[in-house]
């Protein structure tokens, strides 16, 4: 595959010496710990409380010692309260629905504008897009920052963008022909949605279209979803990663290695958290992923706890980039569910049936509780491959998955057959999981 | 011996079986003998049609999200009397084979036979024994003259 060109958008940032650049990450926490004790009442209240004055963080060795933000502090603070600039200097409010309750918003100034489009035309670039390229933003454009990051990343590298937001797939095909795509944007279910109706309607992506990478995100996916996504389409699939309260997508970006995601690091500091006791952990230690803003000017954030479950290398990448890199998130340690006393994530059964021959990775998981017992049913969609004449080899199917599953995951579970395409496709966040015991 | 079967499959719900025979009916295929395997998970519907309509039925069925499967069965006559489809079993329990299923066809066969629908779990085998004992089989075009 990879006919894309390695380009680097930004080589004195991307491949700084780490020496530096840690230096560089300390001098900016320094004047954002200062910022946000000056401005907001939040900020000051905790490290007064803990004792800390902005004074005594001198370095990225003291970020530790700073109190935590976590997301229902930006629903506490709804919406202005943990702004660090007057409102005046905000030009842009993003923000995301939440499940429940209020809603979070993030305001951010021009300069913030600025830093993310930077982040973003750092992530299509290292996909292999530049200014010949024609960037199809399938994302949703509004509130939500995956359409407007997508747009403003592309902007800024000058390339031609279809700002297409979400939904109306005939419609996103029929562009993506006519203007000659070459560059997509949108979550990994939705490009596996994509090309499977673009492979329904006899589309050939090799002659009839041409495209040639995509940067896939908003969502967690598995390596074997990104193969099943560059067959169907035949591009590079590049992972990418943000949230709106560090800035949108692009905090971390896949270089063409495809070995894991590139952090921005000069505007954000990475960290692993254990997440029960909140301690730092080492690169290669799997645990919580925490940001802290340190260029943003609108709202940053210290110690921002993702609830991601990840870990972070700072090996040597072959791109050339320096910049550490986050794995795959394999889990949430609140999407976590925990069933009969063991931490299953969804992700991991998505590998199970991702990595079966002829098994769609589309599935649903249906936690209940019967006789004060949780009970786990895994809906997986029968194919082609999975069917047969006789009850026999259905069951054999059913059998193999079922022990696939108890193997990674730890527990026994009910597979369930159902018709094909029957489990929606979402187009934002894919919803995997229905939980009865809370309802 | 052999003739062509389609399967599909149907999750289990009410209405599943009706929705796709209305299917079929409204496409104008002709079923000429139909079985259902009901699990408690799921379905599996089979089906014998004239040799004509397998392939556009199972493109409509297709079409129309189903998964469906075209495989070859065994279509076997025995005599229509008492103990007829014992001593057809009790051949088959004798040369260590086993039946998967069996179904018969809604139409009878010619005078004093029965015809059947066999799938054994060795398929060669099941050939070999059903020819060394004489067992009287249907081909595809006597299936479609049927
Ligand atoms: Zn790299």
């Amino acid at each position: 595959m990879s006919q894309s060109e390695r380009r680097i958008f930004n080589p004195a940032m991307e491949c700084i010496d780490r020496e530096q650049l840690r230096k560089l990450q300390g001098e900016r926490l320094v004047e954002t710990v200062k910022r946000e004790y000056e401005n907001v009442p939040m900020y000051r209240a905790r490290m007064d409380a803990a004792g800390i004055k902005p004074e005594d963080i001198r370095g990225l060795d003291d970020l530790k010692y700073l109190p935590f933000t976590e997301k229902t502090d930006l629903r506490d603070y709804y919406p202005f309260g943990l702004l660090a600039s007057p409102k005046k200097d905000i030009i842009r409010i993003q923000g995301s629905s939440g499940t429940t309750g209020k809603p979070i918003v993030s305001g951010y100034t021009r300069n913030d504008i600025a830093v993310w489009s930077e982040m973003m035309a750092r992530t299509l670039t290292a996909a292999g897009a530049t200014c010949e390229d024609v960037v199809q933003v399938t994302y949703g454009l509004g509130l939500f920052t995956g359409g407007f990051g997508a747009y403003q990343g592309a902007d800024k590298l000058g390339a031609m963008v279809i700002p297409m937001s979400s939904g109306n797939t005939q419609r996103q095909i029929t562009m993506m022909k006519d203007l000659g795509t070459t560059i997509l944007c949108c979550t990994p279910s939705y490009a596996t949605y994509l090309g499977e109706t673009i492979r329904e309607m006899g589309i050939d992506p090799g002659k009839d279209l041409k495209l040639k990478a995509g940067c896939f995100g908003a969502e967690p996916w598995t390596e074997e979803m990104r193969v099943r996504i560059e067959q169907l389409l035949e591009i590079d699939a590049c992972d990418i990663y943000g949230l709106t309260e560090i800035a949108g997508p692009g905090v971390a970006f896949e270089c063409l290695e495809k070995h894991g995601m590139h952090i921005n690091e000069d505007h954000v500091i990475a960290e692993i958290i254990n997440p029960a006791t909140g301690e730092q952990l080492p690169y290669g230690m799997p645990g919580e992923l925490v940001f802290t803003t340190i260029t943003k000017t609108g709202q940053p954030m210290l110690r921002y706890r993702t609830h991601d479950i990840c870990t972070l290398t700072d090996d040597k990448c072959a791109c050339g980039r320096t910049l550490a890199r986050m794995g795959r998130i394999t889990g949430r340690t609140d999407d976590m569910l925990v069933i009969r006393g063991v931490n299953v994530f969804p992700s991991q059964i998505e590998s199970v049936l991702v990595g079966a021959d002829g098994v769609a990775p589309h599935y649903m998981l249906i936690v209940d509780r019967v006789n004060s017992s949780d009970t786990l049913e895994v809906q997986v969609e029968m194919t082609e491959d999975m069917f047969g004449d006789t009850v026999s080899h259905i069951e054999n199917v059913r059998k193999y998955i079922t022990g696939q599953i108890k193997s990674v995951v730890g527990i026994a579970s009910k597979v369930t057959l159902v018709a094909p395409k029957s489990i929606p496709r979402s187009e934002g966040k894919a919803k995997r999981v229905i939980d009865k015991r809370k309802l | 011996m052999f003739i062509k079967q389609i399967s599909v499959f149907l999750e289990n719900h009410p209405g599943a079986l009706r929705e796709m025979t209305e299917l079929l009916g409204k496409g104008g295929v002709d079923l000429l003998a139909l079985s259902v395997a009901d699990t408690q998970n799921f379905g599996i519907i089979r089906i014998i049609v004239e040799s004509a309509q397998i392939d556009p039925a199972v493109q409509l069925l297709r079409d129309n999200g189903y998964i469906a499967k075209v495989n070859h069965v065994i279509c076997a006559e025995v005599p229509d009397r008492p103990l007829g489809l014992s001593e057809l079993l009790a051949m088959i329990e004798k040369a260590n084979l086993s039946v998967e299923y069996m179904y018969s066809f809604q139409r009878a066969s010619s005078q004093g036979e029965a015809a059947l629908i066999l799938r054994l779990n060795n398929g060669d085998k099941a050939a070999k024994l059903f020819q060394m004992n004489n067992v009287k089989t249907l081909s595809q075009e006597q299936v479609d003259a049927l």
